[in-house]
């Protein structure tokens, strides 16, 4: 009897595991799951709207100076402005960030995954729960980039110029006709 | 002449392997309904099958994890893409390395154990004893392992896939530094639902034809000690064979 007792015992402790793993991968692997979290991390949120945010996803770091001091709890869409509402927990020893601060969205690698890096501002006023960064700059979309840099390199070249590479500023359709 | 004969008994030999394979499964299915009258013996074949394979299944899987994490970030960071761990780490497990390294550890832990079983079983005349005492041995003996073998399976495999991804972010967060979060929302954008289900079908599949391999041959095993243990490796040959076969067409069919 006893035997038999620990072996359904096991064999309960066996299936139980089996189906906890099997929803752990149905439920938090695929995009379309449903995800649970686990509490709420102290800290504060604050938004940030931007033109473009490429292909920065929910989940993503928040960094200042390279060093992680949040993530990006949630990305909307504001009917209004026609901007991406981008929505970051920052965790709470970070609190003297200024509220005139910059936020852009980078990319980690060529290929990697992007983030969002806050360059500081100037002001002792300190962003808090619920406020928002203003001063934003898109993701950097790598055939927007490419575009513009041969736009710049075919009208450099007729016009002699040496002014090759980063100048984002030009429009490709300003400079392409001589 | 002579060897010609012989050759074409091999084949015709193979032709009634495949033939004898199929009539077992179609009585198997048969003895499959009636052993469910009896849940108590399928519990303890999904013990034996499952429980007592949890310890190798989790280090291999912990492993398996481990070296996708070293390996993806030497690859990936050859192009820049290191952040993208947690997305291949996730795709291979999920799809491949999961469902396939568990039906070979499966094969070899759990099948042989069943094929050994029953040859023994056959050799001593237990399943004739059985038969005589108007207990139907298909559905006593074979069926509760079959459907033990089928139900343990894809329990094993999603183990086996938690403990790789874990392992993987081990490697790649704890030693390489790839940021957690990138790993895991690069993961959750790039898994779908259809991934996660040819993974669920591809270990249910495995796991029916490990366990009809490893029950038809314990039970058409010649009943003497050197029949068992030719019957024994049959079961890892055949089922390993034929996983590593299903799985191109698995593959092939969800792509």
């Amino acid at each position: 009897m006893r035997a038999t007792r620990s072996l359904e015992i096991g064999t309960g402790l066996f299936v139980i595991l089996g189906l906890a793993a099997l929803i752990f991968l149905t439920t938090q692997l695929p995009s379309s799951g449903l995800k649970l979290s686990f509490g709420k991390v102290p800290g504060y949120d604050v938004t940030a709207e931007f033109d473009n945010i490429g292909d920065l996803k929910v989940g993503a770091p928040v960094r200042m100076a390279g060093v992680r001091i949040g993530d990006v709890t949630a990305i909307g869409f504001d009917n209004q402005s026609y901007r991406a509402d981008v929505h970051m927990h920052i965790y709470p020893q970070f609190s003297q960030i200024p509220v005139d601060s910059y936020a852009s969205i980078d990319t980690e690698g060529l290929l990697g995954g992007q983030y969002i890096s806050i360059s500081p501002g100037g002001l002792s006023t300190y962003l808090k729960n619920g406020s928002q960064i203003l001063q934003t700059q898109s993701a950097v979309v790598l055939e927007n980039l490419i575009n513009k840099f041969f736009a710049n390199f075919s009208s450099s070249s007729s016009g002699g110029g040496a002014g090759g590479g980063g100048n984002g500023a030009k429009t490709p359709n300003q400079s392409k006709n001589p | 002449m002579s060897t010609r004969v012989v050759r074409s008994g091999y084949l015709l030999e193979g032709v009634r392997r495949f033939g004898l394979t199929g009539i077992f499964f179609a009585r198997l299915l048969a003895a499959c309904v009636r052993s469910l009258a009896r849940p108590r013996l399928i519990v303890a074949q999904i013990f034996n099958a499952g429980a007592r394979s949890l310890i190798i299944i989790m280090l291999s899987g912990l492993f398996t994890g481990m070296v996708l994490g070293l390996l993806g970030q030497d690859v990936l960071q050859r192009f820049g893409a290191e952040t993208a761990l947690g997305e291949v780490a996730a795709l291979a497990l999920l799809k491949e390395l999961g469902p396939v390294l568990t039906a070979l550890l499966f094969a070899g832990r759990a099948g042989t154990a069943l094929t050994s079983e029953i040859g023994l079983m056959r050799a001593t005349d237990q399943l004739t004893a059985m038969e005589v005492m108007a207990v139907d041995p298909m559905s006593y003996v074979a069926a509760p392992r079959f459907l033990g073998g089928l139900i343990a399976m894809p329990l094993l495999v999603a183990i086996f896939n938690v403990i790789g991804l874990y392992g993987a972010q081990l490697i790649g967060v704890g030693l390489l530094g790839i940021d957690r979060g990138t790993f895991w929302s690069q993961m959750q954008s790039a898994v779908s639902m259809r991934d996660v289900t040819e993974g669920i079908v591809k270990s249910v599949v495995f796991g029916a034809v490990v366990s009809l391999i490893a029950v038809n041959e314990g039970y058409q095993a010649e009943p003497t000690a050197e029949g068992v243990g030719l019957a024994t490796t049959r079961t890892v040959v055949a089922s390993s064979v034929l996983t590593l076969l299903l799985d191109y067409v698995l593959t092939a069919v969800f792509l």
